[in-house]
């Protein structure tokens, strides 16, 4: 194993230097680095130009451009860009605003995808199933700046403007009913009595909950209360109890039930601590909630003690999510009134000038990066929806999941245990092919909103023939395909050890 | 024993009808697939129609079309260049199906937006059928000539193929975009093509290596048949599905990658246009001219789909392990 990482990186240097060689030749060859001084009516054009001359070294020829910039940034010094800016602090700034919106939609799009996909595979040749193949194949057709651009007028100023009266329209809540009630319907198996009435049951729910937002006016002030947050805990207690360990004996269920109760009232014990905390803090506190959890699971869990314990800690974890939405929701007013009743922006990674405490921070970072999020994500989603649904399907026709199910277990252990962490093995490999993609779709989503990025300082870099911004960029996105491909490569063969790397 | 030529004469069918087994090419039977899968064939369809607007409505390398108005004559602004297209009959309450003067509407100057639109829609089916054909092809032989001689020329291919596998496409389509944007469409696609080929590479790469140790080719060895015959003749026809499908796949990616670089400025320049820089130019007139930004979107959309939709069914078509489960 240590053989074969350390030739895979001797490789993967070589082949990621090579790359630079192409990148710079082709960059500096792209135009002319002094087109915009050429047409300079100032007194002291010559001067400028034979300024930027000495700068960008325009009198040699690109091979010695080339050598100087590689010596430079082999003694970790990665150069001025044309106007003389440090491209290392410009590197610094724009990688934290990138690295937070590829992040965050990549983390997204995995959870989501998988979760769609996999769904879909288990409904094969259902209404669901063929909608999710359809709009798979939209996204994958859609330009990711037209979204953007859609984006950006329908969620974000108008949603602002709606917010302004947050009721909703009665056609509006009908058609939002009849979805999730298509929704219910679609993902129901059985005959067409039980599709028509889950069908009947979604379009009910769908049309209660999104009347009684309209009528409390919840968007205005949203948040949900301790009974809720209770009620969403304990559902998803059982869920996840369902999920890892099945419901009888009860020793799990009682576990994830006393993790969801210990939650609740945790957070309305420590409302002090939780009223400006601290990212520390918070994390602290995660700690402490995955200990105390594992502690009931063990405590409570009896033959199932491994079950129980990954049921009480997900159950725990996910009330501390609960809890922290709920408080994020809450801080929503004072926000909204803060920048002008227009929470949802459209340009840039913050606020200019914006201070607050703790979740009004919070909510100014997801107000920002919630549409850029969502244009990226989109096509993430599509492949991996696609890639777990095959996968998830290759490995549901596969003999030892006939065998499991022959020998009687339910239906419940043959897919999470048997089906699931086998058919998440490819996906991995997509993780490190996306990320390039997802690079990709940030040099664009930053583009049209504004975000002071990676990709910005790519396309800067690119516009004025520049190629210092334009290598530190590239040295970067390289360096991280380079070695998310390696570390799939090793996770790969390690969840798969029929595969020996050599 | 008797399975020779002549069993696929006439009295074969006429057997084949008692044992209901009609026997096919391996052509007839991708066709048969291919035609099989609705979802393909409405995409065919749409693509056809989409590609014969584009080409026969403003005409085409100076052969007129039949629309009387050009991407580039001003005209004057009829109701705010507002869309005059319209599909809801009249007894709905609609205006009556009618293409009217500007049936795609103006822009702020007064262009024909159709004419535009239709215009863009050349550019981008140009740009993506070169980027296809010029990527598939080099992609084609790199990846057959790795496959077939192994050894130091597979090193060498495939290490190339490995670092410019490195450089994210977007990433080295704007570089190329950046220095040959303003030649024109045609310059354009063959460059882009010429940089976008390593995935098919190592595709092909993979097929050859198994496709190279079976016996046929063996045998095609053995009675001395030259290195380039065994490549192209013996070898090539049989990974031909796998091309066929990346190649058009490829075509989808390269319509929207086209249109993601004209949109960052990096593409077909001004007055010349394509459809995303349709969408650039006019980003921001999506309040007051809403459908400036909408109908090049959807022509971007419409061609994407379709030829995805053609790549699913192809690859369904020719290969017959995925007829039941689609991937």
């Amino acid at each position: 194993m240590i053989v074969f990482i350390a030739r895979r990186l001797v490789i993967s240097f070589f082949v990621l230097l090579a790359a630079t060689v192409i990148m710079f030749v082709l960059t500096a060859l792209s135009g002319d680095p002094l087109e915009d001084l050429r047409q300079d009516a100032s007194p002291n054009k010559a001067a400028k130009i034979a300024d930027r001359v000495e700068r960008m070294q325009l009198d040699e020829p690109i091979p010695v451009r080339y050598l100087t910039w590689l010596g430079n940034v082999a003694r970790g010094d990665l150069g001025v860009n044309r106007d003389g800016h440090d491209v290392a602090t410009m590197l610094g700034e724009a990688l934290s605003a990138t690295l937070q919106l590829v992040i965050a939609a990549t983390v997204m799009a995995i959870i989501i995808g998988i979760v769609i996909g996999i769904i879909s595979a288990l409904r094969q040749y259902s209404g669901f199933d063929y909608t999710v193949t359809f709009a798979a194949f939209v996204c994958f057709s859609l330009p990711i700046f037209w979204v953007a651009v859609m984006l950006k007028q329908y969620m974000a100023i108008e949603f602002n403007n709606w917010l302004k009266d947050p009721s909703i329209p009665p056609v509006v809540i009908g058609a939002l009913a009849l979805l999730s009630g298509l929704i219910f319907g679609a993902l129901t198996v059985g005959d067409r009595k039980r599709r028509l009435l889950s069908f009947a049951a979604g379009l009910l729910i769908g049309g209660a909950l999104f009347t009684l937002l309209s009528v409390t006016r919840w968007f205005a002030d949203p948040g949900f209360g301790l009974p809720l947050i209770l009620a969403i805990s304990l559902a998803a207690a059982v869920g996840f109890t369902v999920l890892s360990a099945g419901l009888n004996p009860r020793g799990p269920l009682y576990a994830a039930l006393g993790a969801a109760l210990l939650g609740t009232v945790a957070s309305e014990a420590l409302s002090p601590l939780l009223a400006d905390p601290t990212w520390l803090e918070i994390i602290g506190l995660a700690l402490v909630t995955v200990a105390v959890c594992a502690g009931l699971g063990y405590a409570l869990g009896g033959l199932q003690r491994r079950q129980a314990i990954n049921a009480a800690v997900l159950t725990g974890l996910f009330t501390g999510g609960v809890v922290f939405v709920d408080r994020m929701l809450q801080a929503f007013n004072g926000y909204s009134e803060r920048v002008r009743g227009r929470p949802i922006s459209t340009i840039g990674a913050r606020t200019p000038n914006f201070q607050g405490d703790f979740w009004q921070m919070n909510l100014d970072s997801a107000g920002h990066l919630l549409l850029p999020s969502m244009a990226l994500i989109l096509i993430s989603l599509a492949t991996y929806t696609r890639y777990s649904r095959a996968s998830m399907l290759e490995v549901m026709n596969q003999d030892y999941v006939r065998t499991a199910r022959a020998k009687g277990l339910p239906e419940r252990t043959v897919v999470v245990k048997h089906a699931f962490r086998n058919g998440l093995i490819p996906v991995t490999t997509l993780m490190a092919v996306d990320f390039a993609g997802v690079i990709g779709g940030a040099v664009v989503t930053e583009n049209v909103f504004g975000w002071q990025g990676m990709g910005n300082l790519f396309i800067e870099g690119l516009d004025t023939v520049d190629p210092t911004p334009v290598m530190a960029f590239f040295i970067v996105t390289g360096t991280a395909i380079v070695v998310f491909n390696m570390i799939a490569d090793i996770l790969y063969a390690y969840l798969d050890p029929r595969i020996r790397l050599s | 024993m008797t399975l020779n030529a002549q069993a696929t004469g006439p009295d074969t069918a006429s057997d084949a009808q008692g044992m209901t087994i009609v026997a096919r090419t391996q052509g007839q039977m991708v066709r048969r697939r291919f035609f099989r899968h609705r979802a393909a064939l409405a995409g065919m369809i749409l693509f056809g129609f989409v590609v014969i607007l584009a080409f026969s409505s403003i005409g085409f390398a100076g052969i007129p079309g039949w629309w009387d108005k050009t991407y580039l004559d001003t005209g004057a602004l009829v109701n705010q260049g507002k869309p005059t297209l319209s599909v809801v009959p009249e007894f709905l309450g609609g205006d009556g199906i009618r293409l009217g003067e500007h049936p795609f509407g103006q822009d702020d100057i007064g262009i024909d937006y159709f004419a535009l639109t239709m215009r863009g829609a050349q550019q981008s089916l140009i740009i993506a059928f070169l980027v296809g054909i010029v990527g598939t092809v080099v992609g084609t032989v790199v990846g057959a000539v790795a496959g077939y001689f192994r050894g130091g020329t597979e090193s060498v291919l495939m290490r190339l193929t490995d670092v410019m596998i490195t450089i994210p496409v977007l990433i080295i389509a704007a570089v190329i975009g950046r220095m040959m944007g303003d030649s024109g469409a045609v310059v354009l696609g063959v460059f882009l093509g010429l940089v976008l080929w390593p995935t098919l590479a190592r595709l092909v790469r993979g097929e050859f290596l198994s496709l190279r140790e079976k016996e046929f080719v063996e045998a095609a060895r053995a009675v001395g048949t030259s290195a380039r015959r065994i490549i192209f003749r013996h070898i090539l026809p049989n990974t031909i599905g796998v091309i066929i499908v990346a190649a058009t796949l490829s075509v989808a990616s390269a319509v929207l990658l086209e249109s993601a670089l004209s949109f960052l400025g990096l593409g077909i320049q001004a007055p010349d246009t394509s459809l995303g820089q349709l969408i650039s130019r006019y980003r921001s007139a999506m309040v007051v001219r809403p459908w400036l930004f909408w109908w090049p979107g959807l022509f971007i959309i419409l061609i994407a789909l379709s030829i995805n939709f053609i790549g699913d069914g192809l690859r369904d078509a020719f290969d017959p392990r995925q007829t039941r489960v689609r991937a």
